[in-house]
């Protein structure tokens, strides 16, 4: 174990290139969310039948495999991203696909009597969603959108196969300097655990700045 | 007196019921109108056709001189665009049965936003303006307050307010005790009283509360069947009714 302690400097750095993939990625995947998401109910069919195909293709094939296609193929057409950007998009466009459904599905849990309030107020369209339906959507997307943060967080790991020298990368380049294998690993898995449970207690806190006024229970309080 | 609101053979089906058949209909301005009749008559839907909410299959509805579900461009009578109607509905304000507040909102940004954004008043006037209907609801110390901290005639009176923040020409109210505890029933009424004593805005209620009819209405409309069965002014309504459905209608609540 004190040869893996060690190496810590490689291991901060893993830690943060992991953190950093893990945001990168969940702004992307959240600005998917919301855009694809929305487009699912637009009254456009032409943007629901793209939306329905961005869906279908991104969380129908592996992300793995997308990460390779994007980070190896795409460079055969000319088109060159470095790793780590091929990592978040690959990961940001796949945990977009999954989290457009969450956005999607909280928009209609709000009643069609909170459109017909605001139609009758005469708010546009526009407003309708940015005033009325989507601040009280979020509070029922943030759980699950919770739980795809933490899935998130466990496909970065798969990045470290595109040379992204992330927690997992940095766990084999220490396995293979020190040949010990059960150490790096379980150095890791308690890091990632830890990274994992600060990410539960920040959606825990949105949550709770997001239910305010509204009588919906979350796990904790009261 | 000029019409405000005009029915022109208007109807409206749902599948294959037909809620509305060939009505006509003329509003004064001003006039406050109590709309009552058996469940799935259709007054209701006439709130709802107002309140764009509903479209309509036949006929026309005019509201201050305009039609309001078609427009004319090139004279030519065409179906109205929703640019159209976003202009018409300024007109226009509703109260529902179940109140609908934004339950992310307190009371009183539940009156400020609409006048905010689509009044286009700044932060000071909405917040005047929200505090004068506050007080004259009664729940000027309830202003801060959720909607879900407030018990059902309170939310209703909010919901009021909200309407009247915006000052519409029309205002409807859609069986707006319907949804109350019976003990919470009269405050609402009282406030809607003083509104059809104290306003020259033209009031469309539909209800099922003939005492609280008799009081706020200048007409009263009884519905059966998708048409105006027979209408007059609540005293001779409620005292003298001709129809024998009118008469057998107003026995159930005596």
């Amino acid at each position: 174990m004190k040869e893996v302690v060690a190496f810590y400097p490689i291991l901060i750095d893993g830690t943060i290139t992991t953190i950093i993939l893990t945001v990168l990625s969940s702004i992307l995947a959240l600005v998917i969310s919301f855009v694809v998401g929305l487009s699912r109910i637009s009254k456009f069919k032409i943007i629901r039948i793209l939306a329905i195909i961005y869906l279908e293709f991104f969380r129908g094939s592996s992300a793995l495999v997308q990460m390779f296609f994007i980070y190896f193929v795409l460079p055969m057409w000319g088109i060159y991203f470095d790793a780590l950007t091929a990592g978040v998009i690959a990961i940001g466009c796949n945990l977009g696909a999954y989290g457009s459904e969450v956005v999607r599905g909280g928009v209609l849990a709000v009643g069609k009597e909170q459109h017909e309030a605001s139609l009758a107020l005469n708010y546009s369209p526009y407003k309708r969603y940015r005033h009325v339906i989507i601040p009280q959507a979020i509070p029922v997307m943030i759980p699950t959108f919770g739980n795809l943060q933490i899935e998130l967080l466990k496909l970065t790991a798969v990045a470290s196969l595109i040379t992204i020298s992330d927690l997992t990368f940095m766990a084999h380049i220490i396995r293979v300097q020190t040949a010990l294998t059960l150490e790096p690993f379980l150095v890791i898995l308690v890091i990632y655990f830890i990274i994992a449970s600060i990410l539960v207690k920040i959606v825990d806190l949105i949550a709770k700045k997001f239910s305010k006024g509204r009588n919906i229970m979350i796990a904790g309080e009261n | 007196m000029k019409n405000i609101i005009k029915f022109e053979k208007v109807s409206k089906s749902f599948g294959d019921l037909k809620v509305l058949n060939q009505l006509n209909l003329e509003v004064k301005d001003g006039e406050k109108l109590a709309l009552i009749g058996p469940s799935g008559s259709g007054k209701t839907t006439i709130l709802r056709i107002l309140m764009t909410l509903e479209t309509i299959d036949d006929g026309f509805v005019s509201v201050n001189n305009e039609y309001l579900w078609h427009e004319t461009i090139n004279d030519k009578i065409v179906p109205a665009t929703d640019k159209h109607l976003q202009k018409m509905r300024d007109q226009i304000g509703m109260v529902f049965q179940q109140f609908n507040l934004f339950p992310h909102l307190t009371a009183i940004e539940n009156v400020k936003q609409p006048q905010i954004l689509v009044k286009k008043k700044n932060e000071i006037e909405a917040k005047e303006k929200a505090e004068d209907l506050f007080n004259m609801i009664g729940l000027s110390d309830k202003i801060d307050h959720y909607p879900h901290q407030l018990s059902g005639g309170q939310q209703q009176r909010v919901a009021i307010a909200r309407a009247l923040a915006m000052d519409p020409k029309i205002m409807l109210f859609d069986e707006v005790t319907s949804a109350l505890d019976p003990e919470l029933v009269d405050e609402v009424l009282a406030v809607l009283r003083k509104l059809a004593a104290d306003s020259d805005t033209t009031m469309l209620t539909v209800t099922h509360e003939m005492n609280f009819a008799q009081d706020f209405a200048d007409r009263v409309l009884f519905f059966d069947a998708g048409q105006i069965v027979e209408s007059g002014s609540p005293k001779n309504l409620f005292s003298s009714p001709k129809e024998e459905r009118t008469k057998s209608f107003l026995r159930k609540f005596i």
